[in-house]
C-alpha cells in the first residue's frame, strides 16, 4: 500500500515548481512596480526642484515673482499647526483607546462604537474640511485661525491613531495584565505602567503615520480657507497662517512656468520635513521598545 | 531596528547636506534686498532709510516701471486685519501688491486664491473684507450681501483676454466665429469637419477648465449662452495648456497670462463676436481696448463699511489701483486704460472730513 504514489508526483513536480517561480517573479515585479514609480517621481521632482532649492527659498515668504517666492510662511505656518494638532489629537486618541479596551465594558454599546470610529477613519478628508468649518471656524467663530485647522487635522486623524493604539494595546498578553492585577494593582497602575509602556511603540507608529497624513492634507485646508499669501507668520493659535501643502497646490496652479520648479521644491521640502519627523518618532519608538 | 537607526541618520545626513547646498546659491543676487524687505516688515515704518532702499530695489527688479505709486493715504497700527479671497485668476496681481503694500507700509495683508465663488461668500461670510473676481457678481450674491447688510463696491484692476488656443500642428484653424466656438463646446461637432466644410475630418478634443474657474462661467455665460460647456473640463489651468500642446486635434481656452507663457507651444485662434466685422486676434492692444471680444475684466470687490471705517484698508485699496497697471502687466495681465484707472480710483469714499 503506497499512500504516495512517486510517478505521480514526478510528473507533476516540473510543474508545480515552474508555477512557483513564475509566481514569485510576478510578486516581485508587484514589489518593483511599486518602487519604480516612487523613485520615478522623486527623481523627477529633485530634478525639477533642485535648483530653486537655497536659502533665499527657505526664509522668504511667497511672491508673485518668482525669483523671490520663498516657501517661509508655509513651514513655520504648518509647525504651529502641528503643534496644535498633534497634542490634541494623542491625548483624545490614546485616551479612547484606552478607554474603548480597558475600562468599557464588553457589550453592543461598545462594539458599535468601536465599529464607527474605524469607520470613521475612512471619511474623506474634505468632509473633515466641511466639519471644521461648521463647527470651529463658523460656530466657535475661531476663524481660519491655527487652533481651528488644528482641531480639524486632530479630529481627522483621530480615528487612525485610535484603531492602531486599540491594536497595540490588545497586543499585549493578557497574562502580564493579570499579574499585574494579582498583585494587587488597580487599573490606572495597570494601564500606567503595565499596558502603556508594552503599547507605546505600536501607538507611536500609529501617531507617525497619521501625522504625515495630517502635515500633507491640502483639502480641508482649502475648505476653511487658509489663505496661500501671508507675509506675516504666526504669534498665537488664533492667528491666521500658511500651510505647505496649500502653498504647493497654489503655486502648482499658476501660469508662469517657474512657479512648477518652485513647487517641485516645495515638495522636497515638505517631504524632508515629513522624514524627519518620521525618523524622530522611529527613533524615539526604539528607545521606548528597548526598555521593555 | 538597527536598520532603523541607520535610517534615521541617514535622513539627518540628507537634511545637514540639502542645507548645505543651499548656502551656495544664489545668495548674492537677492540676498541684500530681501533683508531689507524683511527690516521693513517688522519695524514699520520708523526707519525711512529702509523703506526707500526698499522701493528702491523693486524699482530696479522690474523695468517696466514697476516702482510703487505714491498713496496719499496712511496705515494705521489699530486697524483690523485685511483678508481677501476670491479668483485664482486674480490671484498674481493681487500677490505681488500685497508683496509690495507690505514692503511699503509694513501691512501683511492675507491673501487666498481658491475661486471667485469662495471670495464672494468669505466677503458674505465677513471673514475677508474684500473678493477677487474673473467675472461680475452674480444675482445671487448681490441677493446674500444685501441680506448679510453689506455693502460693496466693485473696481476694476486688470483686464483679462480668454484666449481660445489649438496645437501649433493644426494649420487650418486661424479663426472661429462665437458659432462655431459654441458648436465645438456644445459637442454638436465631434470633427473638425463639422465646424467648417474645409476643415479635415479629424476628430475634435476639446479642453477647458472646470466650474470652479470664473474663466468657465465667463466663457459658458458669453459663448455658450448658459447652455453649458461641454468637454473635458479641467480643474488646474496648466493642465488645460498641457493637454492642448500635446494633442494635435485639440483646442482649449484659458486666460491670456496662460496663453502669454506658453506661446511656443501654443498657436491662438482669431475669434469673431456676434457684433464683431471680422476675426480678432488675441494681443495686448486688442484685449486692452475691448476689442477682443473675449476680453473681460478682472475686478476687486471691497466691503464699504470697512472701506470709511479702516483707514488701512483704504490706503491698501488706493495702493492696489494705483499700481494696478504695472502689476498686471508684471504678471501677464493687461492693464486698464489711464482713463478706466480714473474713474476706479474715484470711487474710493472720501475719508477726509
Amino acid at each position: 500500500m503506497t499512500l504516495i504514489d512517486k510517478d505521480v508526483i514526478a510528473k507533476k513536480r516540473p510543474g508545480r515548481q515552474s508555477r512557483n517561480q513564475i509566481l514569485k517573479w510576478l510578486f516581485f515585479l508587484c514589489t518593483m512596480f511599486g518602487l519604480a514609480v516612487l523613485i520615478l517621481l522623486i527623481a523627477d521632482t529633485l530634478m525639477d526642484g533642485w535648483d530653486r532649492l537655497n536659502m533665499d527659498f527657505l526664509t522668504n515668504f511667497n511672491s508673485s515673482r518668482a525669483e523671490n517666492a520663498g516657501f517661509f510662511g508655509a513651514i513655520i505656518g504648518s509647525l504651529w499647526l502641528m503643534l496644535v494638532t498633534a497634542p490634541v489629537a494623542i491625548i483624545l486618541s490614546v485616551g479612547t483607546a484606552l478607554y474603548l479596551e480597558e475600562y468599557a465594558p464588553k457589550n453592543k454599546i461598545t462594539d458599535f462604537i468601536k465599529i464607527n470610529i474605524s469607520n470613521l477613519a475612512g471619511v474623506p478628508s474634505v468632509v473633515f474640511g466641511l466639519l471644521g468649518l461648521a463647527m470651529f471656524v463658523r460656530a466657535l467663530a475661531l476663524g481660519n485661525s491655527v487652533l481651528a485647522a488644528g482641531l480639524t487635522l486632530a479630529l481627522m486623524i483621530l480615528p487612525v491613531i485610535v484603531v492602531s493604539a486599540q491594536e497595540a494595546i490588545r497586543a499585549v498578553p493578557e497574562s502580564v495584565r493579570e499579574a499585574s492585577v494579582g498583585m494587587g494593582a488597580t487599573k490606572w497602575q495597570t494601564v500606567s505602567r503595565i499596558i502603556l509602556p508594552a503599547a507605546i511603540p505600536g501607538i507611536i507608529t500609529g501617531i507617525i503615520l497619521a501625522l504625515s497624513r495630517a502635515i500633507g492634507e491640502t483639502a480641508p485646508l482649502v475648505v476653511i480657507g487658509v489663505p496661500t499669501t501671508l507675509l506675516v507668520t504666526p504669534t498665537s493659535v488664533l492667528d491666521s497662517f500658511q500651510a505647505m501643502p496649500m502653498q504647493i497646490y497654489s503655486w502648482v496652479k499658476m501660469p508662469a512656468e517657474e512657479f512648477q520648479y518652485i513647487a517641485a521644491a516645495g515638495i522636497i521640502v515638505l517631504l524632508v520635513i515629513l522624514l524627519l519627523m518620521n525618523s524622530v518618532a522611529i527613533f524615539i519608538r526604539n528607545k521606548f521598545s528597548k526598555r521593555y | 531596528m538597527k536598520k532603523n537607526l541607520f535610517l534615521a541618520a541617514l535622513l539627518m545626513s540628507l537634511m545637514f547636506i540639502l542645507a548645505a547646498c543651499s548656502d551656495s546659491g544664489s545668495e548674492e543676487d537677492t540676498g541684500s534686498e530681501d533683508a531689507s524687505t524683511e527690516e521693513g516688515t517688522e519695524s514699520e515704518g520708523t526707519e525711512e532709510s529702509t523703506e526707500e532702499s526698499t522701493e528702491e530695489d523693486t524699482e530696479d527688479e522690474s523695468a517696466e516701471g514697476g516702482s510703487s505709486a505714491e498713496v496719499t493715504g496712511t496705515v494705521n497700527e489699530d486697524d483690523e486685519q485685511i483678508a481677501g479671497e476670491g479668483s485664482s485668476t486674480v490671484f498674481p496681481i493681487l500677490n505681488l501688491l500685497v508683496e509690495d503694500f507690505n514692503a511699503d507700509h509694513g501691512v501683511a495683508v492675507e491673501l487666498g486664491g481658491n475661486g471667485t465663488g469662495s471670495g464672494f461668500s468669505a466677503l458674505i461670510e465677513g471673514s475677508a473684507q474684500f473678493a477677487n473676481a474673473s467675472r461680475g457678481i452674480e444675482q445671487e450674491e448681490i441677493d446674500a450681501l444685501e441680506e448679510a447688510g453689506i455693502e460693496w463696491t466693485e473696481f476694476l484692476v486688470a483686464t483679462d483676454g480668454l484666449t481660445v488656443a489649438v496645437n501649433p500642428a493644426n494649420d487650418f484653424v486661424e479663426d472661429l466665429t462665437f458659432e462655431e466656438l459654441k458648436m465645438i463646446y456644445s459637442g454638436e461637432a465631434t470633427n473638425w469637419s463639422d465646424v467648417r466644410e474645409d476643415f479635415p475630418e479629424e476628430p475634435i478634443t476639446a479642453y477647458g477648465p472646470d466650474q470652479s474657474h470664473g474663466t468657465h462661467d465667463f466663457f459658458n455665460e458669453e459663448v455658450m449662452e448658459e447652455e453649458g460647456v461641454q468637454g473635458q473640463l479641467i480643474q488646474d489651468t496648466n493642465q488645460v495648456v498641457s493637454s492642448v500642446v500635446g494633442d494635435e486635434n485639440a483646442i482649449g481656452f484659458f486666460g491670456y497670462s496662460f496663453y502669454q507663457e506658453n506661446q511656443d507651444s501654443l498657436k491662438a485662434v482669431s475669434i469673431s463676436g456676434p457684433d464683431s466685422e471680422e476675426a480678432v486676434e488675441p494681443s495686448f492692444e486688442n484685449v486692452m481696448d475691448f476689442s477682443y471680444p473675449l476680453s473681460r475684466p478682472l475686478y476687486v470687490y471691497a466691503d464699504n463699511a470697512v472701506l470709511e471705517e479702516n483707514e488701512t484698508f483704504h490706503t491698501f485699496m488706493e495702493f492696489t489701483l494705483k499700481n494696478s497697471q504695472s502689476a498686471a502687466e508684471e504678471v501677464g495681465y493687461v492693464p486698464l486704460e489711464d482713463a478706466a484707472l480714473e474713474e476706479e480710483l474715484a470711487k474710493l469714499p472720501n475719508l477726509e472730513q
